[in-house]
């Protein structure tokens, strides 16, 4: 009986911990729970709605998953998808980025091989929080490479709720960006560890780690300019080392040739301008070597500073011309725009509409800093402070990562995810190095009343730094009330992350949610609605023109050929859609029995109040289809440079297709009471053409709420003067056919069908005074005489033909053979 | 249970003529002809010309226009193959039909013939108007040619007019010349000018106007001249023929029987060119002639059989269509040399002629050109008085996979020569570096 208690008093005693075992079990268990965090808090969208997939983009990754599946790898990597880009197709393989479905697709094939019945939807829906909490450890890790654990481990549990992380990374958001930020990470946490360690094994860590990121997200761009950037720094502080050296050239030479496998990247590794970085710092990188190596024989420094002086001069004269000589032969491809959007925030806007027009790459606004870092915003530059406190490789390293990135999250509300694990651990040093000299603080002052009985334990230089700043006053409590502060605020950003994540992040947006008059739930289900009724209810080889934003979501949900998606490679066959959707019904029939289209899909949210729906995205049609086809011209659209869709509106606005198409039977419908008919809930007016018919195309299929409308394209009429059979021109520069084809519809102005005016314009010999103008009359017969000469300055303006003809002259004398009176001179308007 | 079917299919296979024997794709032969007429003196007024369609063997089925009985369709079946409207002045027409209701008879494939005449009615007019013609307005107004009329024996005013104007098409108006002047007399037309569909057959002389006769002419007429048409054909998009003439008198028995002499002309013919030129006119109209069909679509790879679901760019290929044209009671290979067939992605990539075989094969082979994307092969086939063809068939054509490249180039021998000799080097190197000390 005796010996019981004392083999158990044993037994406790064995498991009884040290410190610093008790220290590795805490962080340990920490680390699981973050690592559970990161994954449930990102389970409100499945809780909130269903497990079912995301947005936009994420309807093409998992169609392409279900594919890689379905099929294998070779398939996939071979598949030429039909069904989206009418008549185009696309080489799907040779286009994307595969990293995101070969993880899905693995980890499914895991699950099956261990017997889990899992269907590859649920996989996909889940991936980007597994892979959020595996970017809490790489934080960790990371944190504890750059400060130390606890900078680590606070980094871990901050990335893991942060909302500008969690807006990417929701349960059902299948995009390449969830495994992306992970790929990213660790890419940067093994080159600090490589450089910091000078270990080969690391820096192919690094190279692999930087293969999976090109292979799942375009953004890898980012950490082949950064990590060059970062080199660059380091040569010009003197901080050049064979540890930088053998982790830079083997990431580099490694990652290269890993990165160019991937199809969609290939050889721009090495051609495109925003590769060129990386390549200059690396030959730089080898010129450092020669120059080390050259000093290091020569012990004469006089000699060596002009060996020194010829040398760099050389290697930057070299480099120059290599670089000029590559842009001039277009071996070097010049940066594309995108790149020159990051650049400069105001190019997209002018140059490429298309990039402008997606709401994520605006500019970001202050607010949405705010909602996204939260308490970070202000813990970021106190971590900065600190990094440059203590200033290695590593923390050099984060603090440029932390400067750069935040200023792409400047330029694009979107880049706030790349910016975020680093303002997380910067904001982590911030955190951790504060609450540690408050604690030691405390500590150590309990140890002076204590008079040394314990030593030792807070370390040398803590207690000595006590001893110093035991003669300030109230230290103690001031400490106590800092920590509070520390805490209170972590509780709040605690607080705010998780009402972000379930109110604002966890949105799939293709279900929407509303409140209800009682305060009630509703949802609004009608996107997969229609998306079902295509796929129900229309012949298999139908093809669907809708605006690009749904394209992926029509091939994915409703398994039809669309004309334009979300992979904005071809302006011009986007821009066609948009001129189709902002011309008048007669013109915009031929753009789409062009293109063989068989329904039309307009979203709108006017009964439902819903407001990113096409009317609202309507002008970036205008600007796009614009930006190809000069005939369609914003103006046209805005009333005073307002976009108006009331009364006031626009005549053109008014009666374009699009219009047209949301606002269909529109006008007898009452959406709120104590309004009239037709009140638009979205934009809040009464529309202005409450009398809309159709002519061409007819109503097929409205959702339950309105907000997508599908219309069926109607064949042309039996007996009917539409002459299909002229092929629609939907190239820029293109010829128009020869004028029999062509007829006007009297009493509009159609500038396009006037070509054949301007062709007779450009043939007019003034001197002769006696035009070949009888087919031309024709086509402004219906119009008043101002119309008419309005109408031909449009066509003029809008250059149809490229031919630049003396215009006053020609047109007074062609609308005078018309018998058209105008007023003296007309002279066209700008 | 099996004897049961055996019997049903039999004795459906026995009717199916029966039941068939109306308008059909495979007998595109109309059958069953409603006529309806003013009075029903016109049946007998234009005997010659019902009988010739009865002993082509129409069912022909006069009724009044005014009767409340008739229907075209009934329970969603049409009741007829084919429409005569030969009731210039009717107003409105008896039981459930309309111009809603022909109009549907039309585009749902069936036939028309339209006669009106001098005060033709509003709703002949109408119906004539959504076919794309429009008579002149002035309802008195008849077609006058005061230099291209016939001769008779009192002076007259010229509204009798002998044209032999006619459109140049075998297939419309029959191989066989008609050597005497048609006769017409009644109201001209004019031809909607975006409508590419309507075809004047018989057109009036240049120096033809369109006025009262009876009335001195206070304003220019509306219609002058050759713009005027006599006698117009449409054939619709989906086939059906409408036959619109301003003049019912053209078709009855006096102006069939009677001698033609063209003014100015010392010839005189015994027998007008009325009834050759009506009767050939509705075997066109009818769809004894002029009607085809094409079957078979096929293409496939050059030394295979069967119909890939896409192609590769280069691939070789062949596209055959068989063509066939309705003689009347049966099908007959359709030969010619103009038909072509393009491979078709926004703009015809290939446009090839195809090669006939007589007997109706129609066949080309060509390359796929070196762009991936969804094609089309289109024949478009729209001569003058025929069918329009218009065959489409989609087909995927993919770019090469990646094995399918050629996996050595010569060329780049070279190249292959230099990884190798340096990956040879650096072992060398290493070993010399390692080890010699």
């Amino acid at each position: 009986m005796a010996t019981m208690p004392a083999s158990a008093s044993d037994l406790l005693k064995s498991f009884k911990l040290k410190t610093k075992q008790q220290e590795l079990l805490i962080r340990v268990s920490i680390l699981c729970l973050v690592y559970i965090l990161a994954f449930i808090t990102r389970l409100f969208s499945v809780l909130r709605y269903e497990s079912m997939i995301h947005e936009f983009d994420p309807y093409f990754n998992y169609r392409t998953t279900l594919y890689l599946t379905e099929n294998g790898f070779y398939d996939f990597w071979n598949w030429f998808d039909y069904e989206s880009w009418y008549p185009l197709g696309r080489i799907v393989g040779g286009t994307l980025y595969p990293g995101l479905m070969v993880t899905a697709v693995l980890i499914y094939r895991i699950l099956r091989f261990l017997r889990f019945a899992v269907h590859i939807r649920e996989v996909c829906v889940l991936t980007a929080p597994f892979f959020a909490s595996n970017t809490t450890l790489v934080a960790y890790f990371f944190g504890k490479e750059i400060w130390d654990s606890g900078a680590g481990l606070v980094a871990a549990i901050l990335i893991a709720i942060c909302p500008g992380y969690i807006s990417r990374s929701v349960a059902g958001s299948y995009d390449n960006e969830g495994v992306a930020i992970f790929a990213l990470l660790f890419t940067f946490y093994v080159f600090v560890k490589a450089v910091n360690t000078g270990s080969l094994a690391w820096s192919l860590a690094s190279a692999f780690g930087y293969f999976y990121m090109v292979s799942a997200w375009g953004g890898y761009v980012f950490i082949i300019n950064l990590i060059p950037l970062y080199v660059l720094v380091l040569l010009i502080t003197g901080r050049y080392s064979m540890r930088l050296y053998v982790a830079y050239n083997c990431m580099y030479i490694l990652g290269m040739l890993l990165a160019m496998q991937i199809r969609f990247v290939g050889f721009q590794h090495v051609q495109s301008g925003e590769h060129m970085a990386v390549m200059g710092v690396f030959f730089l990188m080898q010129v450092f070597y020669f120059l080390d190596w050259v000093k290091h024989m020569l012990s004469d420094t006089k000699l060596f500073q002009a060996f020194l002086r010829i040398t760099v001069t050389c290697a930057v004269a070299v480099g120059g011309i290599a670089l000029g000589l590559g842009m001039v032969s277009g071996y070097i491809s010049p940066w594309t725009g995108r790149f020159y959007s990051l650049l400069d925030p105001t190019y997209a806007k002018d140059h490429i509409p298309i990039i402008a027009s997606v709401s994520e790459h605006q500019p970001t606004a202050w607010s949405s800093f705010m909602f996204d870092f939260h308490i970070l915003l202000f813990l970021f530059p106190a971590g900065l402070y600190f990094c440059f406190k203590r200033l290695s490789d590593a923390t050099i390293f984060i603090v440029m990562y932390g400067l750069t990135s935040m200023y792409f999250a400047g330029v694009m509300v979107r880049l706030i995810l790349v910016a975020t694990p680093a303002v997380c651990l910067i904001s982590a040093i911030a955190v951790s190095a504060t609450v540690k000299n408050l604690t030691v603080l405390l500590r150590s002052k309990n140890k002076v009343v204590q008079t040394g009985s314990t030593k030792g334990s807070g370390g040398s230089k803590s207690s000595s730094k006590a001893l110093l700043d035991q003669s300030q006053p109230f230290q103690k409590n001031g400490a106590i009330a800092l920590l509070f502060g520390a805490f209170y605020l972590l509780s709040r950003y605690a607080t705010h992350c998780t009402w972000v994540t379930s109110e604002a992040y966890s949105s799939p947006s293709i279900v929407l949610a509303a409140r209800g008059a009682h305060g009630n739930r509703v949802i609004f289900d009608d996107y997969r609605e229609a998306y079902f009724w295509l796929r129900q209810n229309t012949p298999q080889d139908a093809k669907v023109m809708s605006w690009w934003d749904y394209g992926y979501q029509i091939t994915a949900m409703g398994n039809r050929t669309v004309i334009v998606d979300n992979n904005t490679w071809n302006n011009t066959h986007i821009a066609t859609v948009g001129r189709a959707m902002s011309s008048y019904e007669d013109e915009a029939i031929e753009i789409i029995r062009s293109l063989d289209v068989d329904y039309v899909l307009v979203v709108f949210g006017g009964v439902t109040g819903y407001s990113s729906d096409d009317i609202n995205k309507f002008l970036w049609m205008v600007r796009i289809g614009g930006g190809v086809f000069p005939v369609i011209k914003e103006p046209d659209y805005l009333v005073n440079g307002e976009y108006r869709v009331d009364k006031g509106a626009a005549p053109k606005m008014l009666n374009c297709l699009m219009y047209k198409l949301c606002y269909y039977r529109f006008g007898e419908m009452l959406t709120e009471y104590g309004k009239p008919p037709g009140y638009d809930r979205a934009r809040g007016v009464e529309i202005g053409n409450k009398d809309v018919k159709l002519e061409h195309l007819e109503e097929a299929f409205t959702t339950s709420n309105w907000i997508v409308r599908i219309y069926r394209v109607k064949p042309p009429n039996n007996r009917c003067p539409h002459n299909v059979e002229t092929p629609v021109v939907t190239h820029l520069g293109d010829v128009f056919p020869n004028g029999s084809n062509i007829h006007g519809q009297s009493g509009t102005c159609n500038p396009q069908n006037l070509g054949v005016c301007l062709d007779l314009l450009g043939l007019v010999d003034v001197n002769l005074g006696n035009a070949p103008t009888k087919p031309c009359c024709s086509l402004i017969e219906g119009l008043v005489d101002l119309e008419g000469a309005v109408c031909l300055c449009t066509a003029v303006r809008a250059n149809v033909l490229g031919i630049h003809i003396n215009l006053s002259i020609s047109l007074s004398l062609l609308l005078r053979n018309c018998e058209r009176k105008v007023a003296t001179e007309y002279i066209c308007g700008p | 249970m099996g004897k049961f079917w055996v019997i049903f299919v039999a004795s459906i296979s026995i009717l199916l003529p029966f039941l068939c024997n109306s308008f059909s794709p495979e007998t595109p032969t109309d059958r069953r002809v409603l006529v309806l007429l003013d009075d029903f003196a016109v049946k007998s007024s234009h005997s010659s010309y019902f009988n010739s369609l009865k002993l082509r063997g129409f069912d022909l089925d006069f009724k009044l226009a005014d009767d409340p009985k008739i229907a075209l369709q009934r329970y969603g079946q049409y009741l007829y193959d084919a429409l005569i409207l030969f009731c210039p002045s009717v107003e409105r027409f008896g039981g459930s039909v309309d111009v809603a209701a022909i109009i549907n008879f039309v585009d749902s494939g069936h036939d028309l013939i339209i006669a009106a005449d001098v005060n033709a009615s509003d709703l002949i007019r109408e119906v004539a108007t959504e076919c794309g013609v429009d008579f002149d307005e002035d309802p008195s107004a008849m077609v006058i040619d005061h230099t291209g009329y016939a001769v008779s024996e009192t002076e007259g005013d010229h509204t009798l007019i002998a044209s032999d104007d006619y459109i140049k098409s075998d297939v419309i108006i029959g191989s066989k010349k008609i050597e005497a002047p048609v006769l017409f007399q009644g109201i001209g037309h004019s031809l909607n000018p975006v409508n590419s569909l309507v075809l004047k057959v018989l057109s009036a002389s240049p120096s033809a106007y369109s006025a009262n006769p009876l009335s001195k002419l206070s304003t220019p007429p509306l219609l002058t001249g050759s713009a005027i048409s006599l006698v117009s054909v449409v054939q619709a998009r989906n086939n059906a023929r409408i036959l619109i003439t301003g003049s019912l008198s053209m078709f009855s028995n006096r102006f069939f029987r009677s001698g033609v002499q063209k003014s100015g002309s010392s010839t005189k013919y015994e027998k007008s060119g009325n009834e050759q030129f009506l009767t050939e006119l509705s075997k066109w109209i009818f769809h004894e002639r002029g009607h085809l069909k094409a079957v078979n679509v096929k293409h496939h790879k050059v030394g295979e059989t069967d119909e890939p679901a896409l192609y590769r760019i280069n691939d070789e290929l062949e596209y055959s269509v068989e063509i066939y044209e309705w003689s009347g009671t049966s099908w007959e290979p359709y030969v010619t040399d103009d038909v072509q067939v393009q491979f078709y992605m926004m703009s015809p990539y290939v446009l090839k002629t195809l090669s006939n075989d007589k007997k109706g094969l129609y066949s080309a082979s060509f390359k796929v050109p070196d762009v991936y994307g969804v094609f089309q092969f289109k024949v478009e086939y729209q001569k003058l008085g025929y069918t329009s063809l218009s065959l489409s068939k989609q087909i995927p054509v993919r770019p090469y996979r990646h094995n399918e490249y050629e996996r050595f180039i010569p060329t780049a021998y070279p190249y292959y020569g230099a990884a190798f000799s340096t990956m040879a080097g650096f072992f060398i190197f290493s070993f010399v570096h390692l080890y010699n000390k």
